[in-house]
């Protein structure tokens, strides 16, 4: 948050006196009232811009610390599992969606080696997405939200999968290979100046490969400031409900969900 | 049917016209995505040779994506005038470039061949120009159109002034809006991209722009980005809707992808016409387009994405627009890495644009994950107003707070009219300096007391 306050800071040098600072900034976080010296910003405000940038790329080129995230899980009590998708770094992972959306051989080997012992019904994934920052910052205290709202509902649930310059739809052979019923996706969000930390969710029932991104149901923007990480867990644990009991998630599960309520 | 070229002994060799033009594509990620892209430098100059050797009735008699089966390669042939194509008719790709850059030819001849031209040719010049080439050509290309103002006289600049909000909260809404309207920014239209996609939210949207613009009497439009079928929905329930917008792309299948068809369109153009808000015979159509849209949803057909979004302009053009843009910059790194991608975008959407008649406005933008900055945005905005741009697209600090992105900040509109010499529409020129935001040379001065009064008034909105 230390980024917001630099900018109000920035906002308050002086305009010339010609322009009365109205109080637009109390109506909205845009950077609105910043003042000017002909068609320039105040140096502050300048300066201040290009250090939420920097933020930002920052968040997007850093890599998730799964070491530090790993140890965090066990010591909550959660076992884990890291997995690569085929994008070998960033520069590749910017450019090629696609290759972010399947897992090396590797990968998938290790997640049907945990699947061959245990029958889970739900996995947890955590991706890093566009924003490490998010990860590092949203996904533990989450998965710990979570964790006794999904046992109450009687879901075994896998060990967390920690996975690598990963998309969203990794989220499908990782589910696959584990033999799950529904994953439970995090992704680091494609950071934004005001906020670099965003964390979204996505639920998919049934994942398998080639699952299409109308059949999931996704929660956005979970951080400090955004969405509080309890609300989301219940809205999480909601959706998860409904679609254990519709077997159907996406666009679709609005319908299923309200005829079933019906047919009850 | 193929096509081959040889140069110092090596022969270059291309399938056929689709692959041609993507091979002669200059350098973008979205293209090696796809797979479509030149191996290398050299064969990229290869294709761009054997392109400007191709005749352009080459392209009336090979398709990129059948008529059979895609409905905006149907509406590219119906579009087609024989008789406006006559003018150029004999000439090759690389001879419509010298056509086009020849001062002999005016705005005259080049809005006679606006019909003639299909998308396809048009994109396939582009790839053999430089930006230079394309700025020359565009800065004679003029399309002006109306609503209550209007927009796309040469020498000057309009603005989209962009109040976006994360909740789409009516205060957060009116205060963006008039920091944008303290900078003069908002004479192309005062429209929101809404955060929601409900009826009732689209109609409290619109309400809330419309009671500003009549309040202060702004010779402008407003409008709510919402999809079409919740316009037309709202447009029903009587709402002051200005103009319909609508997201379109290059195929059938990507305008699926965006819930919309030809039929559709036709509809909430209709019915948005019926309403008849703006001066007699007003455009009401505002389309937004960017290249990488049909790949991103995989409706390319192996063409592409240049020549896709040219595609896409076929679409826009059938409906008398007011307004087109090209999101340049926002649909990321995988479609156009770099600045220097996404420069070239911009210059070439305008153009191909501005050839087949669109009056064409650019948001001028990156998202955190692209290798751009500002200084990139700078570069494209002044290249753009050399080519005269009809509009461009600002927000409070350059900082979109609820599409996450960064377009141009409202300072940006005053480097152009001040620096750059490029005032906004002559109505909205006037209202400017009426309500006591310009002095007489059109230079900014301070905060005016309506303006003031309608932020203390707005207070109470959702209060």
């Amino acid at each position: 948050m230390g980024r917001m306050i630099d900018a109000r800071k920035a906002t308050q040098t002086a305009p010339s006196e010609h322009e009365p600072v109205l109080d637009l900034r109390a109506m909205t976080n845009a950077r609105v009232a910043l003042g000017r010296h002909g068609s320039g910003q105040p140096t502050r405000a300048q300066l201040s811009f290009q250090l939420d940038h920097a933020r930002a790329r920052e968040a997007v080129w850093r890599s998730v610390d799964t070491q530090a995230l790993g140890e965090r899980l066990n010591r909550a009590g959660l076992s884990v599992i890291k997995v690569e998708s085929r994008a070998a770094d960033r520069s590749i992972y910017v450019r090629r969606p696609d290759l972010g959306r399947l897992l090396t051989q590797q990968s998938a080997d290790c997640l049907h080696k945990a699947a061959a012992d245990s029958t889970y019904d739900i996995a947890i994934v955590v991706a890093d997405g566009l924003s490490s920052s998010a990860v590092d910052l949203n996904a533990v205290p989450l998965i710990e939200a979570l964790v006794p709202k999904l046992a109450s509902l009687g879901l075994a649930i896998a060990p967390v999968v920690l996975a690598n310059q990963a998309r969203v739809a990794l989220g499908d052979p990782v589910g696959e290979a584990l033999g799950v019923r529904l994953t439970i996706l995090m992704v680091g969000e494609r950071p934004g100046l005001s906020a670099a930390d965003s964390l979204g969710v996505y639920l998919t029932y049934d994942p398998k490969s080639g699952t299409p991104d109308s059949a999931r149901n996704c929660i956005s923007n979970i951080r400090e400031g955004g969405m509080a990480i309890g609300e989301a867990a219940d809205l999480i644990t909601g959706l998860i409900r409904d679609m254990i009991q519709t077997r159907v998630s996406g666009v679709a599960l609005k319908a299923a969900t309200k005829q079933l309520s019906a047919a009850e | 049917m193929s096509y081959q070229t040889t140069i110092e002994q090596t022969v270059f060799r291309f399938d056929d016209l689709k692959t041609l033009l993507a091979k002669a594509s200059p350098e973008r990620s979205g293209d090696q995505l796809a797979g479509l892209a030149a191996e290398g430098p050299v064969e990229r100059l290869a294709a761009q040779m054997t392109l400007a050797d191709l005749p352009l009735k080459a392209f009336l008699g090979e398709e990129l994506i059948p008529a059979e089966d895609d409905e905006v390669s149907r509406l590219i042939l119906k579009q087609h005038d024989p008789a406006a194509f006559a003018l150029i008719s004999t000439l090759t790709v690389g001879e419509l470039r010298e056509w086009l850059l020849r001062p002999e030819t005016t705005q005259r001849q080049l809005e006679a061949v606006t019909w003639g031209l299909t998308p396809e040719m048009v994109a396939a010049v582009s790839k053999i120009m430089r930006l230079q080439d394309m700025i020359t050509v565009s800065a004679k290309r003029q399309v002006v159109t109306r609503f209550r103002n209007t927009i796309g006289l040469a020498g000057r600049l309009s603005t989209r002034n962009q109040p976006n909000h994360p909740t789409d909260d009516s205060r957060g809404i009116l205060a963006s809006a008039i920091d944008g309207l303290l900078m003069g920014s908002g004479d192309a239209v005062i429209g929101v991209n809404p955060a929601t996609d409900s009826t009732q939210d689209y109609i409290r949207i619109v309400s809330l722009l419309d009671e500003l613009r009549e309040k202060l009497a702004i010779p402008t439009q407003t409008c709510c980005l919402g999809h079409v079928t919740t316009a037309i929905e709202a447009m029903e329930r009587r709402a002051p809707v200005d103009l319909v917008f609508q997201s379109v792309a290059g195929s059938e299948k990507a305008n699926r992808g965006f819930g919309v068809d030809l039929a559709l369109l036709r509809e909430a153009h209709e019915a948005g016409r019926s309403l008849k808000r703006g001066l007699p015979g007003a455009s009401i159509m505002y389309f937004e387009t960017g290249q990488g849209a049909a790949l991103s949803s995989d409706a390319h057909f192996g063409v592409d994405q240049q020549t896709m979004e040219a595609r896409a302009y076929a679409v826009a053009r059938e409906f008398d627009p007011l307004l087109v843009n090209t999101v340049v910059g926002f649909i990321g790194p995988e479609y156009l890495f770099n600045g220097k991608q996404i420069i070239r975008a911009g210059i070439e959407d305008h153009f191909c644009g501005k050839l087949l008649g669109l009056p064409m406005g650019v948001d001028v933008c990156y998202t955190n994950h692209a290798d751009a900055d500002q200084e990139d945005m700078d570069t494209l905005l002044t290249l753009l107003c050399a080519a005269n741009v009809n509009f461009v697209i600002t927000v409070p600090g350059a900082d979109d707070i609820m599409l996450n992105y960064q377009s141009l900040s409202h300072h940006d509109a005053i480097y152009c009219r001040e620096t750059l010499k490029r005032p906004p529409a002559p109505e909205f020129e006037t209202w400017l300096a009426e309500i006591g935001l310009t002095d007489q040379d059109g230079r900014l001065r301070g905060a005016p007391a309506a303006l003031s009064h309608y932020v203390q008034d707005s207070l109470q909105i959702g209060a």
